[in-house]
């Protein structure tokens, strides 16, 4: 069964993640929603895809649903589906 | 200065990155109560990032970790490395739990960083009781704050507007700090709605020796200020001490007296603390 985490709500200022496991090779895959998604959707999936990288998980599908999150939420909610779905270690 | 501590919700990002903005002279980003046991983790790490990213505004970061029996070593852990001010230790009862926590703080640091303070939280008969030990246990404990909700309740009794119950701890605690020369905080007032009330309870504080007073709301923030503010006759008093013992010291006079009181240490001290708030709540000018 493929690892699935998540995090966040769909409160203002937050990001909701899904995270789940895919099959080696796959890659990074991103499918985002957002309030401001014409003006930042780029830089958030950039944001999202980076905290992957940095904790190494190369192969994942996230599902985001962002309600104006700031870069410190997206990446921490990020982080926290990861961890919730054992793709990274925690601390 | 701490007038006012700000308690804000670990898990909530509208909380934690305005926490700036609010006017407090600290945050404390909250990851014990605040948050629900299953969202422990989320919030540690919106505080991580939180501490390494958001600009609070020469605020005071100060985040409550979880008690060492609730995961509060992890707390610890992730926290430390992003450099807060300070942790504040919840349900310290003796300097040993200090000493166990610092031990854990110290082994968390990078090296090179500024050295993590800690505010040992008392909120039980016991940890009131050892007041003094505490506030004394190391170096790094800058200040010792009041909890009496828990308190309270640990003594069996119902919390009041009034306070009666819990003027003994606030007395012990507020004498604690100054025996060890750091600073006293008072319990936050729970009735938000109720700024009289608040008003009331900040005087208690001030006029018992308490150097501020923790804040469950932004909106708080002013009246406590306003309490802790200097008026105009405290003002006029401090330049006129330490005006004194400035022409004291050119005279090369040993004894120094203002309107026929001596003045000693313990008075230069309240005099120089009253003019460094003056100064900066920019009430000098006007004076």
């Amino acid at each position: 069964m493929n690892k699935q985490g998540q995090a966040g709500t769909l409160e203002s200022n937050d990001i909701h993640i899904v995270v789940s496991e895919t099959i080696p090779g796959t890659g990074i895959k991103i499918e985002l929603t957002s309030t401001v998604l014409l003006q930042y959707g780029t830089a958030i999936k950039r944001t999202i895809e980076q905290v992957c990288k940095h904790l190494n998980v190369n192969d994942v599908v996230i599902k985001a649903v962002d309600k104006g999150a700031l870069d410190c939420t997206i990446q921490a909610r990020v982080k926290t589906a990861l961890q919730r779905a054992g793709m990274t270690k925690e601390a | 200065m701490r007038r006012t501590l700000l308690f804000l919700p670990g898990n909530n990002p509208g909380n934690v990155q305005s926490g700036g903005v609010f006017g407090a002279d600290g945050v404390i980003l909250d990851l014990e109560d605040a948050v629900s046991p299953l969202e422990k983790d989320a919030a540690r790490n919106l505080v991580a990032q939180a501490l390494q990213t958001v600009d609070y505004h020469g605020c005071e970061t100060v985040v409550r970790v979880n008690p060492l029996v609730a995961k509060g070593a992890k707390d610890i852990k992730v926290i430390v490395p992003c450099e807060p001010d300070a942790l504040m230790l919840p349900k310290i009862e003796s300097a040993a739990d200090v000493k166990e926590q610092i031990a854990l703080i110290k082994s968390a640091e990078k090296p090179g960083q500024k050295p993590v303070l800690v505010m040992p939280l008392l909120e039980t008969p016991m940890g009131v009781a050892h007041a003094l030990e505490i506030a004394l246990s190391d170096d790094r404990v800058t200040a010792i704050c009041l909890g009496a909700e828990d308190y309270t309740a640990g003594l069996g009794t119902a919390r009041s507007k009034e306070g009666t119950e819990i003027f003994m701890a606030r007395a012990v605690v507020a004498n604690a700090s100054a025996a060890a020369n750091i600073d006293g905080v008072d319990t936050p007032f729970t009735d938000v709605q109720d700024e009289a009330g608040l008003i009331k309870d900040t005087m208690m504080a001030k006029n018992m020796g308490f150097k501020g007073k923790l804040s469950i709301n932004p909106r708080q923030i002013d009246a406590i200020h306003n309490v802790y503010a200097p008026t105009g006759a405290e003002i006029s008093w401090a330049l006129r001490v330490l005006q004194a013992i400035e022409e004291g010291k050119n005279r090369g006079t040993g004894v120094i007296a203002v309107n026929g009181k001596m003045i000693d240490a313990p008075i230069v001290s309240r005099a120089n603390r009253t003019i460094e708030l003056a100064k900066l709540l920019n009430l000098l000018e006007v004076e």
